[in-house]
Parts: C-alpha cells; structure tokens; sequence
C-alpha cells in the first residue's frame, strides 16, 4: 500500500501510464513456461524492487536496494541456488506501483520485493507469497494537538497521499459514519507530511510505517506523534507470477523457515528498530500483533480477509 | 487482456454497480445505490480541470494584454520607464520558473509570508499560477503582433490627436489581437493540459483522478483511456472555439486574413 514514487510530475505519470498500456499489449500475459526452469536456463533472476517504499524496498543509489523486503528475497535466493546447485546472478529492476503489476505478469520480473498490498484483484492477475508484514494504517498528529482519535478530526483538515488506498478508507469512513473531513491530497508521502508539518493539515492519516519513517526523518521528530485506532489493516506480501505453484510453494517454504527460525525477526529489528542506512536513523516501528499473527500462522489471505475481522 | 470500461459504473465506496452508470448525478432517479460511482467522479473531475483552466485563462489573457502592451509603450518619462521595467521583470520572472515548481511557490511558501493566502482555496492558488505563467507567454505574443503592425499606424492614430490610450484602444490593439488569435490559441490549450499540475496542490481534477482511481480499482488503462479521451475532447474544443472566434472577428479586406481555423 505504499504506493507512490517519491517525484512525480503529470508527465511522467502519463507516461507510466502508456508505458504500462503499451507492456500489457505488446508483451504475452500468460506466462507459459515456469519460472524455475526459466531461472535454470538463464541462470539469473529477476527481483522488482522499489526506490523509496519505506524500510521494506529502497535504494540506497548506485544501483544498490536494501529494505526488509528485499532482503528476505535475497536469502530465498540463496535457498534457490541451494536447491537448484548452480549460482543465480540477481538482476534488479526498479519498479513502480503503476507497472509492477504488468511487469511480473509478463515475465519481466520474477519475484516482486517491495510493498505490494495483497487483495483480491491484484490476486486475479498475480500470485503472493505468505504475508511477511502487515501493515496498520494509523493516524499522525502533532503531539501538542491533543487529537487522540479519529472521531476528534470531524470537519478537520486531513492529509492523506494521492494514489494509495487510505484516500478510499477515509472516504469509506465518511460515508460509514456520516461524518466529512477535509482531505487534503499530497502527491508524495514527503508532501503530505510537509502539510502536516506546516500546520496546513491537523492530521496525517497512512501506512504506519510511512508515519513512523517521515516522522523518523523529520526536523524535530518529538514534535509529532502516532495516535488513536488502527483504521485498517493491510497484508503486504512478496508477489509472484501467477499460476506457478512450483515457484510459489518454494518461495513460501524458504520464508515459512525464516519465520519459525526466528529470523524474520532478528530482520524485523534489523530494518524497523535499528539505526537503517543510508543516514542511520530509526524508524522506531515496533512488532504489531497483525505482524506476529501472520508469522504464527503463515497464510496468503487477500486484505479483504483482514477487514472483516 | 481485459478490457473493462464497465468499472466506470462501478460504486467509489462499495462492491456494487449502478444500473446507468451514475450514483450521486442522477440520485433521485435511482431505487438502487445513490453512491458516487466512478463515472460521477471523473465528470466532477473533468469540472475542476475546466474550472482551473477558465479561471485562469482568463486571467492569463487580461494580465498578459496588459503586460503586453506595458512593453511597447513609447514612454521616455520616469513612469513610462519603469512600467516598461516592471513588465519586463514580470515576463522574464514568470516566464523562466517552471509552472509546478511556480504552483508549490504559491502553495508552500508564499502563504508563509503571506498568512491570509492559507484561507484562500487551492484550486484558485492554482488558477493564479497558471494565470502568472501563461500571461507572461501571452505577453510576449502581445509585444510581438503589436511590433507586427506598420509604424505608420500608430503614427496615423497619433496625427489623427488620439492621445496614446486612445491609439491603443482603437487602433493597435483590435489589430495586433487579431494578428495572435493562432498562438493565442495554443496557449489557451496549453493552459488545459498545464492544469493537470493542480493534482500536486489537492485539487481533485483529472490526472488526480486517474493516479487515484487506477490504484483503487487497478484497472488503470481504462481509468488513464477515460482521462486522455476527456483532455482530447477538452483541448479540441478549445481549438475549434477559437478558430470561430478568429472567423467572426475577422474583417474583410484586412491584410490578417489568414485562410482559416486556428493552430
């Protein structure tokens, strides 16, 4: 659900747009062969990753990703070249939220490392591994504001990032509740924050590790604060081709053993409690009960699943 | 692939479809779900894409005319210098920042000098930006049908005793501005597509709507399909609108009668 790019002019959203348009026509989307034979022969493989999608994907420039995400992938790759006893070269391909999807239906990209959120449309087009990190969305205030709920931020000011599924979720509550906020749309989530931070807004409702990381990076990071209740859940999952249950039962048993082995999370400390670099800060995002819930049982259940709990 | 422009049907807030298609626009004609659907949506949005564009084409043009014809004034007097000085920084400024980064400028930093612009709904902190940034185009397009014109017409009007607003008024202008109708035209529908900057301030308009729509219902070639159609028919429009202006205003036996139509 973390969903944007950092800089996006119109332009180049347009030409995402078509880029995507034109991958779909031109490319086959069912992907015939299987993704492991695929890897065998080329003796490579490919991993989608994101430029700025929190601790789970992000470059760390020159060509170089790092994040939770990305590196659970890397140790599957490593029980890959274990099982398959010849050395895989990874290739990386950057990805957005708008062509990720396309991409790994059409081959392009064999195994998707950064914040895909699993639901029942995007599961008609591509596969999902076990749920490694489920994310809470969560609301930002300034801590002096004294808001501790969403029910304070009636006919408040209320910025959220244009693009991800809060827009939805904040609608959807309007609606549920009969109550109407005044939404503000930031085009990145450095935007939004940047209302919150100037006073434009009173709130900053996403991702809880979107809050946590802006929060982290901000001037003065005592100045704000995470409140109130979780206002939905989302599962965020690895994603995989789709219809090759070969690949997908590999993958899922190589994070199954990291989550029984515990090191997912010694990963998890790693990425959301430690100082991350490049600029080693904290992200200070402490173990959700969704998170370890998944862990104890790993399952592939879409998000819809989550929100009728 | 599947191709879906049913989804345009579909409920922004639930599962569900609306049988013709509108939820909120039609409510009362409907038994079934009065939600917005997404096609109610994209109307709205097409409405604050032509809303910005208006508001500030229009400004654009009054602002520019003047800017325009400030450049050209013949003044030797210290008035006359520094209008001439004032319009020429007004041009080069708005003419050399890009329109986003002049959009976040109006948005981020000038209310932080300026509070009282907080209150001031974004949609209109936009139109003033796009305003700013196509008046200095026009402007210059001003000065040039203006210098386009014989010398001897201003001339004429000054030997005739028209004072200098008067030649402008009743001479130059009505000619110079007929001269620019083609470029003018461009900018009018460059300021359409140049509007789809407003999604970067919260303004739900149509590029908003198709990066927001394409994530909530991944169908995002349809939601991009519908939005490129609306920009088309909008930017066309414009076109063809000033192509008949253009004839209207024409008059016969002048030498600015290019053959027809607009750019």
């Amino acid at each position: 659900m973390i969903t944007k790019k950092l800089t996006f002019t119109p332009t180049s959203t347009a030409l995402v747009g078509l880029m995507t348009t034109l991958s779909l026509f031109v490319c086959n989307p069912s992907f015939a062969n299987s993704t492991l034979e695929k890897i065998t022969n080329s003796k490579s493989i490919t991993m989608g990753v994101r430029d700025s999608s929190g601790a789970l994907s992000y470059t760390l420039g020159d060509g170089k990703y790092t994040g939770f995400h990305v590196e659970i992938c890397k140790r599957v790759i490593a029980d890959l070249e274990k099982q398959l006893k010849i050395p895989l070269q990874t290739k990386y391909q950057l990805v957005t939220s708008q062509n990720r999807i396309p991409l790994v239906q059409n081959g392009t990209v064999d195994i998707e490392c950064g914040s895909t959120t699993n639901n029942a449309a995007r599961q008609k087009d591509v596969a999902f591994a076990v749920t490694t990190y489920v994310e809470d969305v969560r609301i930002a205030v300034k801590a002096n504001s004294g808001i501790t709920s969403i029910s304070q931020l009636v006919n408040k000011k209320v910025a959220t990032t244009t693009g991800t599924t809060s827009v939805q979720l904040l609608r959807k509550h309007e609606k549920a509740n009969g109550v109407n906020f005044e939404e503000v749309f930031g085009k990145d989530h450095a935007d939004s924050f940047l209302l919150l931070e100037s006073g434009r807004t009173d709130a900053f409702v996403m991702d809880g590790s979107i809050l946590a990381g802006n929060i982290a990076m901000s001037k003065n990071p005592k100045d704000f604060k995470i409140v109130g209740e979780i206002l939905n859940t989302e599962p965020i999952a690895i994603m995989l081709p789709k219809e090759d249950a070969e690949f997908k039962k590999f993958v899922d048993a190589s994070i199954i053993k990291m989550m029984k082995d515990g090191t997912i999370a010694k990963m998890y400390q790693q990425w959301f409690l430690d100082p991350i670099p490049p600029k080693n800060v904290r992200i200070g995002l402490e173990l959700s009960q969704n998170t370890k819930d998944a862990w104890a049982n790993p399952n592939d259940k879409p998000a819809e699943e989550y929100s009728k709990k | 692939m599947t191709f879906d422009l049913s989804i345009l049907c579909k409920s922004t807030l639930e599962e569900e479809y609306s049988p013709i298609c509108f939820g909120e626009t039609f409510q009362p004609l409907l038994i079934g779900i009065n939600d917005q659907t997404y096609l109610d949506w994209l109307l709205k949005a097409w409405g604050w894409t032509l809303s910005v564009s208006i508001i500030g084409l229009i400004l654009a043009l009054i602002i520019g005319i003047s800017i325009g014809t400030l450049r050209t004034l013949p003044g030797k007097s210290l008035i006359g210098r520094s209008s001439l000085y004032f319009a020429n920084c007004w041009v080069e400024l708005f003419r050399n920042i890009p329109v986003l980064v002049q959009v976040f400028l109006w948005y981020h930093v000038i209310p932080l000098m300026l509070p009282f612009l907080k209150s001031v709904p974004s949609y209109l902190l936009v139109s003033f930006a796009l305003a700013f940034f196509t008046s200095a185009r026009i402007a210059e397009q001003v000065k040039a049908g203006i210098q386009s014109l014989p010398r001897g017409q201003h001339a004429a009007a000054m030997a005739l005793g028209l004072s200098t607003y008067q030649s402008y008024r009743f001479v130059i202008l009505p000619m110079a501005l007929r001269i620019i109708i083609p470029p003018l035209t461009s900018e009018a529908m460059n300021i359409v597509k140049n509007s789809s900057v407003a999604f970067a301030v919260s303004v739900s308009e149509l590029t908003m709507f198709a990066m927001q729509t394409q994530e909530e219902t991944s169908r995002g070639i349809e939601m991009y399909l519908a939005v490129t159609v609306l920009y088309v028919i909008t930017a066309f429009s414009v076109n063809r609108i000033m192509g008949i202006i253009e004839r209207k205003t024409r008059i016969p036996g002048l030498l600015l009668s290019s053959p027809s139509g607009a750019h």
